[in-house]
This record gives structure tokens, C-alpha cells and sequence, in this order.
């Protein structure tokens, strides 16, 4: 498919609004990361604020680096058992100008700027679930390791070519990849370090809730980067993404106001920015497969599943994933993968080898459902791995309690978000 | 002179201050506080777990008053401030030994 706009370059075919797109696609995924230091600021202490947001910010500048280094090559370049990619691309080496081989009509490099916003957000998100505890330096360590040990073999797994990408899974934008691995990390790091200190006795609740729609809408904005740019190519692909992006969005908002409505008695704004992300994370692996309609089902079953997770499982099972991470994103994702696998047409999107369950056939269902077993294990165990090299480093993974207690704000970092609410500034 | 402090509901202060003012009681220092007593709070719902917060914000009026005004300033702030519900605040009442207007060196009951 080559469209106007389409130009040779080196005997391959380029296009440049193929390239235009991927790039303001890379912008808006970025733009997810700081969006995301917002939603998990707001929600937080004030005295945690900082804390919360450069643990974000850390990992804009350490992913992109490692990305250029050795992230890309490892993820997308050759293969090895099906696990992993190599060496070849080490430090960008040969990877320019010329198309392909993922995407046709789009320089390499351009294919490796997208994926490196997908590999920034991937670790961010895990950060929610230790929040207001864990030391700065052990975080930055570990979300180094995990990146390694868990995001490329993932991305090479899923989208460069490796084990499910052979196996016939499929995911669209990043369910496995982003969601149920970070999200299920999440847990795992959360039941290691424990609970916050006082977990169960005051009340930890948002500091700044407009601060948590401002995230939760930079995120919706730039989720269209994530889901639509995924296509890879500004066509019919792109936009039917950005529909089913935005419609599932649409649907786990209002199914989540509804539910505090019936359940609470009153709509939130807290709820309605948690219920459009998971309408996001659900719709991620299937933007690209499923019908428009679908994704109405998607958005609006995703809500209710996910507050089942957060008010009754997690208070029963009394583990502290403090915003979520893994209630919204892991279990958001998990569902979303299964849900590709119930409405995802081959007619959409031929990567889809079959059509979902709810078109009379199996086997790309239970594929995801094998899919989604295999991202659990390979997360939980890189979680621990990348955990044990933290510990080896850090000593202590928590701060102290007295820590805890001044706010790590002051405690990791030296620096006081609002100084004027105390007239010191 | 008396020192009156009285707590408040923060939603009681307009009209607490029109009050006042009718009676040409005009000076007053008012603090932001968080406090608790007999009223047991409010609770809040974040993504399904409910929380009692049990502190809850009030306001701080403190009023330097001349002795003959007294009954007076009681009176309109009870009449402005009272509900009826629990937590309609309290007034503390205290003996003040000197007052001093510091633009001109005043002192006593003509500085209030």
C-alpha cells in the first residue's frame, strides 16, 4: 500500500505520511509518561508528590537511553529460541533512514522512536504500587533491571517476531506487552516491600484530584499515539483504532460513574479518570481487531470487573497496591487480551489469523488465554530477579519508617512540592 | 477588653462578618484550623473503600472587644452561627491586660 505522498529510498519504498503519523504517534505516547506522573500524583500524600512524579521522570531519561543502546536491537533485532533478539543494532548501528523491516513504508528509526515511548511507559506504570514507601534508588535500579529482563524479551516475544507472535497471539498495542506485565509486576513488587506503614489505620486518599484528570486526560490524549500509531501507517487500520480506542474509553467512564452511582450513592471524579484509563488499558490489545461495537462491551465490562478487584478482592486479600496498578492495569489488561480474543475479525485486521469466540471459533481464544499465562510468568519471575539485584545494591528496598512519616519528598529528595501552603516560599 | 475566639463553621464566616459589621464591630483575625470534638465527621469513598475523616476544617475568629460590647458580639455571632446540628463550634471568652494600635502608639480601650 503505498498512497500519495510515497517516495523511493535506496530501492525501497517510502511514505511520508506514514512517517508523519508514527512520529506525532511517538510524541503523543511520550506525553503518556508525564500524563501518567500526574494520575499517580494526584493521588498520593502531598508530602509524596515529588517522590511519585520523578519516579516517572527517572524513567523517561533511563529507558531512552538503554532503548538506544541496547533496548531496540534486543527487542526487534534477529532471534534467539524465540526469546529474545540480539546484538546486531547495539548503540543504533544500522539503524537508519532505510524502511523496514517491521514497518514497509517508515524508516527503521522511526519504527524504533515509537517503540522506545512504549518501553518509558511500561516500567512508570508498575511505580503505582509502591508508592509513599519504596526507596528512590532501589526503584531506579529495579526498574532498569525489569526493562531488561522482562520488557524486551516481552516486546520480542510478542511483536519482534519471537514465541507469540509464532504461537498466533495476538495484541494490538501492548495488553501483554505493557499492561498485565507491568500490572502483574506491580503486584509482586507490592507484596515484597509491604504495605505502607500505617495501611489500614489512616486514611491515605488524593491530594490534588484535578491533578489526577489532568493525567488521566494527557493519557487519553496520547493513548490515540499508542493505540492508532500502532497501526503503523496512516490508513484504515489507524482509524478504525482510534475509534475503538476512544469508544471503549468513553464506555468505562460512564460504566464506573454508574457503579459509584449504585454502589456509593455519588459519581467521582477520582472514579470517572480511573474508569476512562482502564477503558484505555482494555482496549489496547484489540483496537486494532475488534469491531467498533465491540469495544462499547469492552469499555463497558472492564469497569465493573476491575472494581470488583479493587473493593473486594484487594481489601480481603489485604495486600497494599496502593493506586492500582495492578487492579487497573494488570486485571484491565488480562481482560482486554481475553476480550481480543472474543471479538477480534480477521476481516479488520489479517494479523488475526481467526476470528473471536463470539464469531463461533476457539482458536485464537484460547491462544491469548495462553498468551496471557506465559506474560504472567515470565513477569513475576523477572519481577523477582530484577527485585534480588535491587536488594544487592540498595540494601533496603522501603525507606525508613521515620521516612515514611516526614514524606519522601523531603527524605529522597530534599524539596518541598508546595512551599507556599506553609508561606515558606 | 476580652479576647473572644470562637470556632465556626468555615461556611458561617460571611455572614458571621455582616453580622459584626452591623454592630460596628469591624477588626477581627480569622485562621484557617482543623479540629474535632462531638461532631464524628464525614465520610469519603476513594475508588470504593470509604474512609471517616474524623478532623474536619473550621474557622478561628478572634475578636478583641470593649467590655460594654460584649453581650452583644456574643449575641450576633450565636444568632449567625447556630444550626442546631452538632458542631456549631464554641466561643472561649478571655481577659486581655492591654491593647496597643501601632500606627499611632495608642493604647487601652480607644486602640481596640
Amino acid at each position: 500500500m503505498i498512497g500519495c505522498g510515497g517516495f523511493l529510498f535506496g530501492g525501497k519504498r517510502m511514505n511520508s505520511a506514514d512517517i508523519v503519523w508514527i512520529l506525532v504517534s511517538s510524541a503523543l505516547v511520550l506525553v503518556m509518561t508525564p500524563g501518567l506522573a500526574f494520575f499517580y500524583g494526584g493521588m498520593v500524600k502531598r508530602k509524596n508528590v515529588i517522590n511519585t512524579m520523578m519516579a516517572c521522570v527517572f524513567i523517561m531519561g533511563m529507558a531512552s537511553i538503554m532503548w538506544v543502546l541496547f533496548g531496540y536491537s534486543l527487542s526487534f533485532s534477529g532471534d534467539i529460541a524465540g526469546l529474545i533478539g540480539n546484538f546486531n543494532w547495539f548503540g543504533l548501528n544500522g539503524v537508519g533512514g532505510t524502511p523496514g523491516p517491521w514497518l514497509p513504508t517508515v524508516p527503521n528509526l522511526a519504527f524504533a522512536i515509537f517503540q522506545m515511548m512504549f518501553a518509558i511507559i511500561t516500567p512508570a506504570l508498575i511505580t503505582g504500587s509502591v508508592v509513599e514507601r519504596m526507596r528512590f534508588s532501589s526503584l531506579a535500579i529495579f526498574t532498569t533491571v525489569w526493562s531488561v529482563v522482562v520488557y524486551y524479551p516481552l516486546a520480542h516475544m510478542v511483536w519482534g517476531g519471537g514465541l507469540l507472535a509464532q504461537l498466533g497471539a495476538i495484541d494490538f498495542a501492548g495488553g501483554n506487552v505493557v499492561h498485565i506485565s507491568s500490572g502483574v509486576s506491580a503486584l509482586v513488587v507490592a507484596l515484597v516491600i509491604g504495605k505502607r506503614k500505617h495501611h489500614g489505620k489512616i486514611t491515605y486518599h488524593p491530594h490534588n484530584i484535578p491533578f489526577v484528570f489532568l493525567g488521566a486526560a494527557l493519557l487519553w490524549f496520547g493513548w490515540f499515539g499508542f493505540n492508532a500509531g500502532s497501526a503503523g501507517a496512516a490508513n484504515e487500520l489507524a482509524v478504525h483504532a482510534f475509534m475503538t480506542t476512544n469508544t471503549s474509553c468513553a464506555a468505562a467512564l460512564l460504566s464506573w460513574m454508574l457503579i459509584e452511582k449504585i454502589h456509593n450513592g455519588k459519581p467521582t471524579l477520582v472514579g470517572a479518570s480511573t474508569g476512562l484509563v482502564i477503558g484505555l488499558v482494555a482496549i489496547t490489545p484489540g483496537a486494532g481487531f475488534v469491531p467498533i461495537w465491540a469495544s462499547i462491551i469492552i469499555g463497558a465490562l472492564v469497569s465493573p470487573i476491575c472494581y470488583f478487584f479493587i473493593t473486594v478482592v484487594k481489601p480481603k486479600l489485604g495486600y497494599d497496591d496502593s493506586l492500582d496498578a495492578f487492579g487497573c492495569h494488570g486485571i484491565g489488561g488480562i481482560w482486554g487480551s481475553i476480550a481480543t480474543g472474543i471479538f477480534a475479525l480477521t476481516s479488520i485486521n489479517g494479523v488475526a489469523k481467526w476470528n473471536g469466540l463470539a464469531f463461533g471459533e476457539t482458536a485464537l481464544f484460547w491462544r491469548q488465554l495462553v498468551a496471557v499465562g506465559i506474560t504472567i510468568i515470565i513477569s513475576v519471575a523477572g519481577t523477582f530477579i530484577a527485585l534480588a539485584v535491587a536488594k544487592l545494591f540498595t540494601r533496603s528496598l522501603r525507606v525508613p519508617l521515620s521516612s515514611e512519616d516526614i514524606g519522601l519528598d523531603i527524605a529522597e529528595h530534599g524539596e518541598n512540592a508546595y512551599p507556599s501552603y506553609l508561606g515558606l516560599d | 477588653m476580652k479576647k473572644i475566639e470562637t470556632i465556626i463553621r468555615p461556611e458561617k464566616l460571611e455572614v458571621i462578618k455582616e453580622a459584626l459589621n452591623r454592630i460596628q464591630v469591624r477588626g477581627m483575625t480569622i485562621v484557617p484550623v482543623m479540629g474535632c470534638g462531638n461532631q464524628l465527621g464525614w465520610t469519603e469513598s476513594v475508588r470504593g473503600s470509604d474512609t471517616l475523616l474524623t478532623v474536619l476544617p473550621k474557622i478561628l475568629l478572634i475578636l478583641i472587644i470593649t467590655d460594654e460590647k460584649i453581650d452583644e458580639t456574643i449575641a450576633a455571632i450565636i444568632n449567625e452561627a447556630q444550626t442546631g446540628e452538632v458542631g456549631d463550634g464554641k466561643i472561649f471568652i478571655s481577659e486581655i491586660t492591654e491593647c496597643i494600635r501601632i500606627r499611632t502608639g495608642e493604647r487601652g480601650e480607644g486602640a481596640v
